[in-house]
């Protein structure tokens, strides 16, 4: 698993892990049942606060991607289909705020906007 | 018990100096940095801790009364101090034969394979050891006896980055071990603090500025770059301190998203905890 942490990224250190436990859980690398690293030692690995490992690790908790067993550690929870696409449709939703905001500023028709889309989900076929 | 150190109303007066009701706790698992100027408290503060100076107030460590426990509770502490060691004309190995004495919980064994990982010499005389290399061996004597809690006055000062950073890693393994153990360091080296320290504690003339995760320092404190305009907008609520300048305002929040959200202000800095410390002595309130 990759987790690759930027100081200048303006977003938050424990989103950043967050996220990246994230892509390895939907990408399968890290499989229902396995174990995640200590808190305290990936907060050694990144050379981080424990504090912020474990506000990443309380976050993922609940969101229901992992379960933390008292005195044995954190594990990936069963994947849940439903989670994962909610959380894939709430990216996308982020880009389709930014193709409104551009189309707002440059006068761009829903309609126009309809067409493109329509465009490009039709070449895929 | 959650914590390895608590300190209550910790006060002690000199004649040119005050250390005031300093209260803190050291969560067990945690790191904790004093921060400071020199001069702050911070040496008098760590000092109190170990009933070395007499203060006032109480300060508990394993959860008993430090004075009342004095002797048991030292078996499980290891110290580094910036003045305190054995003769220089000792070598490494003949400082384990003195320790023995000392600790019932002496492990030779592990203070041998300390000497051999920190790349020590056994058989010269410590006074031909380089300063990096003398502050790792007080580090390897402060731990070898497998203390619960480790209390260091400026182990990086003077120190080189490369030198520093292996002070910094021997710290963390530390703390891995075994995750009841605490660190309560001081220092004004800052940036050490931001890649090690869980929390920390600022004083300032001898008194506690802030107490703070660290995390919260670096992830929700922001420097504020504007024009004066747009400072003379800011609610004096939202901001700690501010430095004027010919061109430009700098202002210390202690959460941007706050600003972000409340004001029309684009350029929002990550602040290190060395500027946090800088504003809050040398800004304008």
């Amino acid at each position: 698993m990759n987790i690759i942490l930027s100081n200048s990224s303006g977003i938050p250190i424990f989103e950043q892990i967050e996220k990246a436990i994230k892509e390895a859980i939907f990408s399968n690398e890290l499989r229902e049942e396995d174990m995640l690293p200590s808190v305290r030692s990936l907060a050694n690995e990144l050379k981080i606060s424990f504090l912020t490992v474990k506000r990443a690790y309380d976050g993922l908790e609940q969101a229901g991607f992992i379960k933390t067993i008292q005195g044995k550690g954190s594990f990936v929870a069963p994947k849940n289909l439903d989670l994962i696409k909610e959380e894939k449709l709430k990216e996308i939703q982020g880009y389709i705020e930014k193709i409104y905001d551009i189309s707002k500023i440059s006068n761009i028709s829903e309609e126009e906007i309809k067409e493109l889309f329509k465009m490009i989900f039709e070449e895929e076929i | 018990m959650d914590n390895n150190i608590e300190l209550q109303n910790v006060s002690k007066k000199y004649k040119d100096f005050e250390l005031e009701n300093i209260s803190f706790n050291v969560p067990k698992g945690c790191i904790v940095g004093l921060i400071g100027e020199n001069g702050a408290g911070k040496t008098t503060t760590i000092k109190s801790i170990l009933n070395i100076t007499r203060a006032e107030g109480t300060v508990k460590i394993f959860g008993k009364d430090s004075k009342e426990n004095e002797k048991e509770i030292k078996e499980e502490i290891g110290v580094v101090l910036d003045d305190s060691f054995l003769s220089e004309y000792l070598t490494a190995k003949q400082v384990s034969s003195i320790m023995k004495d000392f600790y019932k919980n002496w492990d030779e064994n592990k203070y041998i394979n300390l000497l051999k990982e920190f790349n020590l010499p056994k058989d010269k005389l410590i006074k031909d050891f380089s300063s990096g290399m003398k502050m790792k061996l007080k580090i390897a004597t402060a731990i070898s006896h497998n203390p619960k809690l480790l209390i260091l006055d400026e182990p990086t000062s003077g120190l080189d980055p490369v030198v520093r950073n292996e002070i910094l890693d021997i710290f963390r393994k530390y703390i891995e071990e075994d995750e009841t153990r605490s660190i309560l360091l001081s220092t004004h080296i800052t940036t050490d603090l931001e890649h090690i320290s869980d929390y920390i504690v600022f004083i300032e003339k001898g008194k506690i500025v802030f107490n703070l995760p660290t995390d919260e320092l670096l992830e929700n404190y922001g420097i504020i770059k504007c024009s004066k305009d747009d400072f003379t907008k800011l609610d004096e609520k939202d901001y700690i301190a501010y430095k004027k300048g010919k061109y430009q305002y700098e202002v210390l929040t202690s959460d941007k998203n706050v600003i972000r959200n409340k004001y029309n202000i684009t350029i929002i800095d990550k602040p290190s905890i060395e500027d946090i410390m800088l504003f809050y002595i040398k800004g304008e309130k």
